[in-house]
């Protein structure tokens, strides 16, 4: 059996397995913490960082860390709703939605934390960079198809040396797994507002499978 | 210069042979005659200068050793060359080019030893400088006078390519020692003794990342030692030095630190742009490896270790530790997250790993064969020991230095530096590259240590350090670096990738005078950001250069957002250039200089400029005789 592991989450005591994620130990208990590049069975990636949380050890001074990478250990302290987080994950979910306005995820992340205006300028970027394709292709579906290129702003998703690669099975599972893929909201937007959908609810919502606008559920997947 | 004390262990009778047969390359009966060619050297035409004398000597028939050694650190005054006759001290001579070097020879075919183009005399082999040459001594060069030269002190005198020459001037003491009076562990003992912390820039204290290796587990007990010398900050260039001018010194310490952690393998991972230090650092290891001194059972002791060497691509990020062992191992050169397993419990192919960088691995030689008190007596309470900085910029001597830690920022600049040229005024001092602050001419006092750095908003980095002058404007630094930054993050995570390119985009608008009030306060809040969710160090500190420059010289940012004017006159878009009627005699060298014809006017009349023309490149101003162009 595995050895347990005692901690708290924002002052809860917590009991999980060793080698269990911050962010897999607080969704066991029902604490929600907004991610983007994680996804169930795929490695954590850690690059999106929108899964932030402040831990501290014996009433130390608090560390920044992402959830989906950081392994609990015993006695931590784990906050994940500090007003240092919330402005640290706001500002993340504002850059996001100004270099992606138009991929659902990027808008519904940046609905459900109050981002209404961007202060930077708008890109028209489809990709958002979250790596699942890749993770996806290489350690799914067995393939190597796809992979990082580039560096810095410029980097991007490609196939090996731009080329479609022979190890590519045409399984589509990157585009399955891609959240760009997903129809953006096609509410009515007013002026400056990202996302017509829980602005105008009176408008037709496509945004949500069930119809109700701004309802987060199930089916939307953040 | 202080002198290490020698080795009280006899030598292995191997290294006894090295030592006198470098002792005879480095005091030769005849003249030795040197010349400094490390990249910067080359870069100044010291090849040429080598191939002229190497010519003036077949030409005068003159019976003298001819050697290419590494660089002394007087970046200033290169190309130099050393002339060493038998019995007499060394003398340096600067700013040769190949005519001055073959009047050298002939004055030197001779006999006489001339003083023309003489910058220094350094003493050798027990010969102190003689005062009737004429010639200064080095300890009244400003320049070499304030500085303790321990890790670099053979730079520049010995060739880097001859292990004997490195032998002969104490080399493999230190690792003689280790093997053969000392245990790993009294090895790390000493190391943590001394106080030495990493110089790549974070400070984490050596021993200690030693002992934490020796101590993780690793499932086969293989281990890994590797030397970061992948120096990208703009400006810093004393990794480079150290290894084209000493690269046997690294090795010897690579090894010392593999048998104090267990390791049977060292990597040293050279950056693409060095070609010139990977060629002396491949020969170098070749030479060690012939020598016995690298490969199995080295000197006969059982203990073996040997070392690759690993190119880098080009990529700044690869300085990281996590990104430099993905590099290594073939994978993309990017940072993990480490907040669980670091590198000495899980590096290089998931082995305990120590990382060092090329100047903490040179040390370690020096502590061994000197003692750790010997070390801990250099420094300050906290940052011990030496530190080599590269100082550029606006400032009068450029060059690698070698001060002790706790040296303040104003020895460093004014004495060793000798201050700002031109008679222009100092503004600030940018250490510890793009990742570094701006410290203002206030804080000068503060001593160099790790944490004075670091409590002034800056770091000490791995030992850049560029002046600045009044005529450089804070907010393009800023630019510059969050350019730079912008193009070097890996691009993994988002603050870092997303959060710097913006911050690049507020700085362009406001040195473009297109920026609001509220996109300060907008700048400072992202800059917080990008310090507290980045994955990896160089995301962390990406924001150092902004945060700094805001601290310290907001001013300056106001005057740009609110008054659109850059005080500097460094913004182009900010800055509007016109002629003062009452100073212009209408001489006309402007409108000759002026690349795009935008300056008109009658020949003896005033002059004006076309603001719809002018391009703003300040040619005109460099040439007015009357200073009649002003620049608002």
């Amino acid at each position: 059996m595995a050895k347990k592991i005692s901690l708290t989450i924002d002052g809860f005591p917590i009991t999980v397995d060793e080698g269990t994620t911050i962010l897999e130990a607080a969704r066991m208990y029902g604490i929600r913490i907004p991610t983007l590049c994680y996804m169930e069975g795929l490695t954590p990636y850690g690059g999106c960082r929108l899964c932030i949380v402040e831990v501290s050890r014996n009433g130390g001074e608090p560390q920044v860390v992402a959830s989906c990478t950081y392994e609990v250990q015993p006695g931590i302290e784990v906050r994940t709703n500090t007003p240092r987080i919330l402005r640290d994950r706001r500002m993340l979910a504002e850059l996001l939605v100004a270099s992606a306005p138009n991929v659902k995820i990027a808008q519904d992340i940046a609905a459900r934390l109050g981002i209404h205006n961007v202060r930077f300028r708008f890109e028209d970027n489809r990709c958002i960079l979250c790596g699942l394709c890749i993770r996806m292709c290489f350690e799914q579906m067995g393939g190597h198809a796809l992979t990082f290129a580039g560096h810095g702003a410029w980097r991007r998703v490609a196939p090996p040396f731009d080329k479609r690669s022979e190890l590519c099975k045409q399984c589509g599972g990157c585009e399955r797994i891609c959240p760009g893929t997903q129809i953006p909201c096609q509410g009515v937007k007013p002026e400056g507002y990202l996302c017509g959908g829980c602005a105008m609810p009176e408008e037709r919502i496509y945004c949500c499978p069930t119809g109700n606008p701004g309802c987060f559920c199930e089916l939307n997947p953040l | 210069m202080k002198t290490p004390s020698e080795s009280a262990v006899s030598l292995h009778p191997q290294l006894e042979a090295l030592k006198k047969a470098g002792m005879e390359l480095l005091y030769p009966p005849v003249p030795r005659i040197t010349v400094g060619t490390a990249a910067c050297g080359l870069a100044s035409g010291a090849g040429e200068v080598l191939s002229a004398i190497q010519t003036a000597v077949k030409k005068h028939n003159l019976n003298a050793a001819v050697t290419a050694v590494g660089c002394v650190g007087f970046c200033q005054e290169e190309p130099l060359v050393d002339v060493l006759l038998p019995g007499r001290p060394h003398v340096f001579y600067r700013h040769m080019d190949p005519k001055k070097a073959a009047a050298l020879i002939s004055e030197l075919s001779e006999g006489h030893l001339p003083t023309d183009n003489a910058l220094c005399q350094f003493p050798a082999n027990g010969h102190s400088p003689l005062v009737d040459l004429g010639i200064p001594s080095h300890s009244e060069i400003p320049f070499f006078a304030h500085q303790v030269r321990t890790v670099l002190k053979n730079c520049g005198f010995i060739n880097p390519d001859s292990l004997e020459e490195y032998v002969a001037v104490g080399g493999y003491t230190a690792l003689w020692k280790v093997l053969t009076s000392m245990t790993p562990e009294q090895v790390i003992s000493e190391v943590k003794q001394s106080g030495l912390r990493g110089r790549g820039g974070a400070g984490f204290p050596t021993g200690r990342k030693w002992e934490s290796c020796r101590k993780a587990h690793s499932p086969d007990g293989i281990r890994y030692v590797i030397c970061n010398a992948d120096e990208g900050d703009p400006g810093a260039y004393m990794d480079r030095g150290l290894l084209e001018s000493n690269p046997f010194s690294v090795i010897e310490g690579m090894t010392i630190g593999a048998y104090a952690v267990g390791a049977s393998q060292g990597y040293i991972y050279i950056r693409h742009e060095y070609p010139e230090a990977r060629k002396h650092v491949e020969n170098a290891v070749a030479k060690a490896r012939s020598a016995g001194l690298l490969g199995s059972n080295i000197l006969g002791t059982g203990f073996s270790f040997d070392i690759e060497i690993s190119q880098g691509g080009g990529a700044f990020v690869c300085g990281e530790s996590t990104a430099l062992v993905a590099s290594i191992e073939g994978r993309r050169g990017e940072p993990r997250d480490k907040q669980h397993l670091r590198t000495v419990q899980s590096g290089l192919f998931g082995r305990p790993t120590v990382l060092n960088n090329v100047e903490t691995w040179a040390n370690v030689p020096l502590i061994i064969a000197n003692g750790p008190d010997w070390f801990a007596s250099l420094g300050t309470q906290t940052s011990k020991g030496t530190k080599v900085f590269s100082l550029v910029g606006q400032v009068q001597n450029t060059g690698l230095v070698e001060v002790p830690m706790g040296m303040s920022l104003r020895q460093i600049i004014f004495n060793i530096g000798g201050g700002i040229p031109n008679g222009r005024s100092f503004k600030a001092v940018q250490t510890g590259g793009p990742s570094g602050g701006c410290i203002p001419e206030h804080l000068l006092d503060l001593p160099v240590d790790f944490e004075a750095l670091s409590s002034a908003g800056s770091m000490m980095g791995s030992g850049g350090m560029i002046v600045m002058d009044e005529n450089t404007c804070m907010v393009d630094v800023a630019r510059y670096f969050t350019a730079f930054l912008m193009e070097e993050s890996c691009g993994k995570c988002l603050p870092c990738r997303e959060g710097v390119k913006r911050m690049n985009q507020i700085l362009t608008d406001i040195s473009e005078g297109r920026a609001k009030e509220s996109d300060l306060a907008l700048l400072e809040e992202l800059a917080c950001v990008i310090q507290d969710a980045s994955l990896c160090g160089l995301g962390k500190t990406a924001p150092n250069p902004v945060l700094s420059t805001i601290r310290h010289f907001r001013h300056e940012y106001t005057a740009h957002i609110l008054d659109r004017k850059c005080p500097a006159g460094v913004c182009r878009a900010l800055v509007t250039y016109s002629i003062s009627p009452d100073l212009c005699k209408g001489c006309g060298a402007c409108v000759s200089a002026c690349p795009v014809g935008a300056i008109t006017g009658e020949r003896k009349s005033p002059h004006s400029i076309s603001q719809e023309l002018c391009i703003k490149c300040g040619s005109c101003l460099d040439v007015c005789p009357t200073k009649a162009v002003v620049r608002v």
